[in-house]
């Protein structure tokens, strides 16, 4: 009797401590393999301005890792307002730099390990020693490599170099510039002065984002001769108050037809004739084209006007949510997204892998400046040109390498702001 | 339980206390809190506990907020006017001229139609209509009424006052209509018998009766009017602003201590602006 009792519990114990055994190694060393179960019950939650979060992105994302991700698009100040202010609303940030560098210090985000992302060594130099080429300058304003890395897992801070923990993993960039509608203007425009040219008085416009606009405006400033600042990306308050001055004059001269604050703003006010001269960003210009209006993203003189946009992680991701943003953020970098975003006209960070998929006419029309050999369509199969045309500013290194500034927050941002809100409500 | 009956006070208390706990909460909290925000001190992303009249100083000592507070006025004048005359003579229609009770209320819901679409959809209709190449410009220029595209259609105040008085009539029709239909009409006959015309009438009966629903009607647009910000930033292109726009424009920017700040000072004056309006006529006649 004892003994069978003893024989039971043995079997017992030793069933127990088998099943425990296998538990801690379901646990642990399983993990991936519980991991590939559960990840299709994940839900990524990202949110940024329209020109990077598309419905498109979400549906490839379901079919090639099998989560699930939520898109939210906004304006730049609500994106910037959200980051810093709601950090359990979203898992995934897809911002610019400008605004990280706003948002950084209030510790909603997590810095990022790049020995996890595969493609880390592939992503462009302007993200991370800044420099285009190895002799190029670095331009004013707020450059993603100086608000690229911070120094630790916790950091909060900005580091200079190539620290192995990053703020975002950078994505998407551009040259900014002036849009123009060429049928209503017929004559060539070259410099950024035109702008305030009492010439298209009531035809202009300008974007009402403080940290871009600003920047826009000292290229006018610039251009026009009034002045010339030691660094654009960090002005004083006396360089702030004359800039946001001469265009509080020309506002009150009526040279202004409307601001805009969303891109589709500005794809109305062009594609509508309201306005012949603006502000623009690169797939707007392609709105606008798509609709048979034409319009060109015209180089100018004094160079452009850049920006950077990269994906943060919330710093409440944790566990099996985090694994799916790291995947997330390895997918993204691998070339379908880039090839995406290189057919609307901007530059992925990658952009060897984008190249893979894109066809060898599109790669040389957006990327290598050459004339396209045959019909360049968008990514939803709009037509955008013909054959024998050439993108506007040529290829990659003609357009980056003339980049002057960057989208800025500066020291005196808080001036700034207040000034600029004065200058909309002048 | 006599003790408690004659305890009046007490049962008077508990009565209210729903209410009150539901204004508190959500009513007199809130603002409160606003107020106490409003004292703060902001950086780029985050906002610090302080007591400091900065906020207020650099509000008061900006140029830019009189003429902002004059352009909300104005606006709120302008659309006043507007939605008075066209809310009366709509309301005056209704209840005067028109005999039946069935084709009133018809009529009245056909006016209502317009507004079972979302504010914004109305609003943004007006922009390709009145474009430099929209519907309207096409149409006068056809006509020969003009030769060159009229710019100030759009993206003006002009444009901003139209979308105000589309967007509110209705709130001065409601009250109007609702009093003149509450008017006894064997005082218009009495009226007209002791030998009174049609301008008498109005003026002397009609008016003074529909006092209290101008009223209602006027606090309903002069505090939607002063409280708006998307028409202004819509119609105007962004080239204008009232206090509402100043304190989006705050917002975005992360300046919450200085969007309270502007919210407090525009508070007060809305009620101001009802306290002295109630001082000319007694609503509660109305109610």
């Amino acid at each position: 009797m004892t003994k069978t009792t003893n024989n039971i519990s043995r079997r017992g114990i030793l069933k127990g401590g088998a099943a425990t055994a296998a538990f801690a190694a379901g646990s642990t060393l399983g993990a991936p393999m519980i991991w590939a179960q559960n990840i299709k019950d994940v839900t990524l939650r990202q949110f940024g301005t329209g020109v990077s979060n598309l419905n498109d992105v979400a549906t490839k994302v379901k079919e090639d890792l099998g989560f699930t991700l939520e898109m939210t698009a906004l304006d730049t100040d609500s994106v910037t307002q959200r980051a810093a202010t709601q950090p359990n609303s979203f898992d995934i940030a897809d911002i610019e730099y400008f605004i990280c560098k706003k948002v950084w210090a209030a510790g909603n985000l997590q810095a990022m390990d790049t020995s996890k992302i595969d493609n880390y060594d592939k992503i462009a130099g302007t993200f991370r020693s800044g420099k285009l080429t190895p002799t190029s300058e670095i331009a004013q304003g707020t450059a993603p490599h100086t608000v690229g890395f911070t120094s630790g897992p916790n950091g909060t801070d900005f580091v200079q170099e190539e620290s192995g923990w990053m703020t975002l993993i950078p994505t998407i960039y551009n040259a900014d510039t002036l849009g123009i509608r060429p049928d209503l203007i017929g004559r060539p425009i070259n410099n950024w002065s035109e702008l305030l040219n009492p010439e298209f008085k009531g035809k202009a416009s300008i974007l009402d984002i403080s940290s871009i606009g600003i920047m826009d405006m000292a290229m006018v400033v610039e251009s026009m001769g009034e002045y010339t600042y030691p660094d654009k990306g960090n002005m004083t308050k006396e360089e702030i108050d004359l800039t946001l001055g001469l265009f509080t004059e020309a506002k009150k001269n009526g040279q202004f037809r409307a601001f805009w604050k969303s891109f589709d703003e500005s794809v109305n006010l062009m594609a509508s004739g309201e306005v012949v001269i603006q502000s623009m960003w690169s797939p707007a210009i392609t709105a606008v084209r798509a609709q048979g209006i034409p319009c060109i993203y015209q180089p100018l003189e004094e160079g452009y006007r850049s920006w950077g946009g990269g994906l943060g992680i919330s710093a409440a991701l944790s566990g099996l949510e985090l694994e799916a943003a790291y995947e997330y953020i390895n997918w993204y970098l691998s070339g379908w997204v880039g090839g995406y975003l290189m057919r609307q006209g901007y530059y992925s960070a990658v952009p060897d892998t984008s190249k893979e998929f894109m066809s060898a006419d599109e790669w040389g029309f957006w990327y290598e400046g050459k004339a396209a050999e045959g019909d360049i369509l968008s990514p939803t199969g709009a037509k955008l040109a013909g054959a024998g045309e050439v993108r506007d500013g040529g290829s990659f290194l003609d357009r980056m390498g003339s980049v002057v500034c960057w989208n800025s927050v500066m020291d005196e941002n808080q001036y700034m702001v207040r000034k600029w809100n004065e200058f909309i409500a002048a | 339980m006599n003790k408690l009956r004659e305890n009046s006070a007490l049962t008077g208390w508990l009565m209210v206390s729903p209410l009150a706990f539901v204004l508190l909460f959500f009513l007199v909290l809130p603002i409160f809190l606003i107020v106490v925000v409003s004292f703060w001190r902001a950086t780029e992303f985050s906002i610090i506990p302080a007591f400091e009249w900065d906020n207020y100083a650099f509000l008061f000592g900006s140029p830019v907020t009189y003429t902002v507070f004059f352009n909300t006025f104005k606006y709120a004048f302008v659309t006043w006017v507007c939605t008075l005359l066209i809310g009366f003579t709509v309301a005056y229609y209704l209840a005067f001229h028109i005999r039946s009770l069935t084709w009133q209320i018809a009529l009245f819901l056909l006016c209502t139609i317009p507004f079972w679409t979302s504010n914004i959809i109305r609003m943004i209709s007006w922009i390709p209509f009145l474009g430099r190449n929209g519907i309207a410009n096409s149409t006068l220029i056809s006509w020969g009424v003009i030769d060159e595209p009229v710019e100030w259609l759009l993206f003006s105040d002009f444009a901003v006052i139209l979308a105000f008085v589309h967007l509110y009539t209705l709130f001065m029709v409601v009250p109007i209509f609702n009093t003149m239909m509450r008017i006894d009409k064997s005082l218009i006959e009495a009226a007209r018998d002791a030998g009174a015309n049609g301008a008498q009438i109005l003026w002397n009966v009609i008016i003074p009766l529909t006092k209290p629903g101008i009223m209602i009607g006027t606090i309903f647009v002069v505090t939607l009017v002063m409280g708006d910000f998307i028409t202004v930033r819509f119609m105007s292109g962004s080239q204008s602003a009232n206090v509402g726009r100043l304190i989006s424009n705050d917002i975005a920017l992360l300046q919450y201590p200085s969007a309270s700040a502007t919210a407090i000072i525009l508070l007060l004056t809305v009620l101001l602006v009802i306290g002295t309006m109630l001082r000319f006529v007694d609503i509660r006649k109305e109610l």
